[in-house]
């Protein structure tokens, strides 16, 4: 990697590196959900480290708080904690692994030729929870209603689309 | 202060793990779970990008951000509803034996 390196940022991208690597290799899903969960804190960490407080703690309560609980319910609705003695991986996982090698490798090169990515540091920037609330209630005030009419919609649509077969024959 | 370019590689990095898990694994569940790594990945590419940028006071790449996370968590719901509705049908949530549209 370019430049020096901070002690912090090594630790919480090592933690998201390793945490999300874990996720997708281990046979127990719930395990996965627990490593997905240590990627999703190093990920707020890193939020953090950027002066961007209200996102890294909105990743804590969205990610860690809401939706690793969702998916460990889905994964003890679906049964998915009994193991199995077939491979955990797909039967086209050479070519799949091919394609995600070189996504990376593109992105990588990409990044290290780029002008941008050498962009001097701006000061500190002074964001307090008060400028993104103005922010939202007045500039960004329809992207919000749009986002609650979204989450409404999926809300609904979550709860019709999983009692569906309630009436069904069987 | 980190360069800019250190933390567009954790995020390509992450961005590559999320797309090999998802393209790789059998389980529904972790197919979903890729997804959300992909959609961090960019959110951290949002965030570094409004910290590095030119003028961090007009708050646009946070707001992104945030949007973003509101729109992973409906995108979540809905997808994990759809997965315990293919449950409830198949009995399994093996992507390699779902493979047929009329039921």
């Amino acid at each position: 990697m370019p430049g020096e390196v901070t002690l912090p940022f090594f630790i919480l991208s090592v933690l998201t590196i390793v945490g999300a690597a874990v996720a997708l290799t281990l046979r127990n899903l719930v395990h996965c959900v627990l490593a997905l969960m240590l990627a999703f804190v190093g990920l707020a960490g890193l939020y953090l480290q950027l002066d961007a407080q209200f996102v890294g703690f909105a990743q804590i309560l969205v990610y860690v708080g809401a939706v690793a609980i969702l998916i460990v319910f889905a994964i003890l609705l679906t049964r998915g904690t009994e193991s199995t003695s077939q491979s955990i991986f797909s039967s086209s996982w050479i070519a799949s692994g091919a394609v995600s090698v070189a996504v990376f490798g593109v992105l990588a090169w990409t990044i290290r030729s780029s002008v941008a990515a050498r962009r001097a540091v701006s000061p500190q920037p002074d964001v307090s929870v008060k400028q993104i609330g103005d922010a939202l209630m007045s500039r960004f005030a329809l992207p919000l209603e749009v986002i609650g009419l979204l989450l409404t919609a999926a809300l609904v649509g979550a709860v019709t689309i999983a009692l569906q077969e309630k009436q069904g024959v069987k | 202060m980190t360069p800019l370019a250190n933390y567009l590689l954790v995020s390509a990095l992450l961005f590559s793990i999320g797309l090999a898990g998802a393209l790789t694994r059998r389980n529904a569940v972790l197919v979903l779970v890729g997804i959300e790594l992909m959609l961090n990945a960019a959110n951290l590419n949002f965030i570094a990008f409004w910290r590095y940028g030119p003028t961090p006071e007009a708050l646009t790449g946070i707001i992104f951000a945030i949007f973003a996370i509101g729109v992973a968590a409906a995108e979540a719901a809905v997808g994990l509803a759809l997965i315990i509705s293919i449950y409830r049908h198949y009995k399994t949530t093996n992507l390699d034996q779902i493979d047929s549209l009329r039921g």
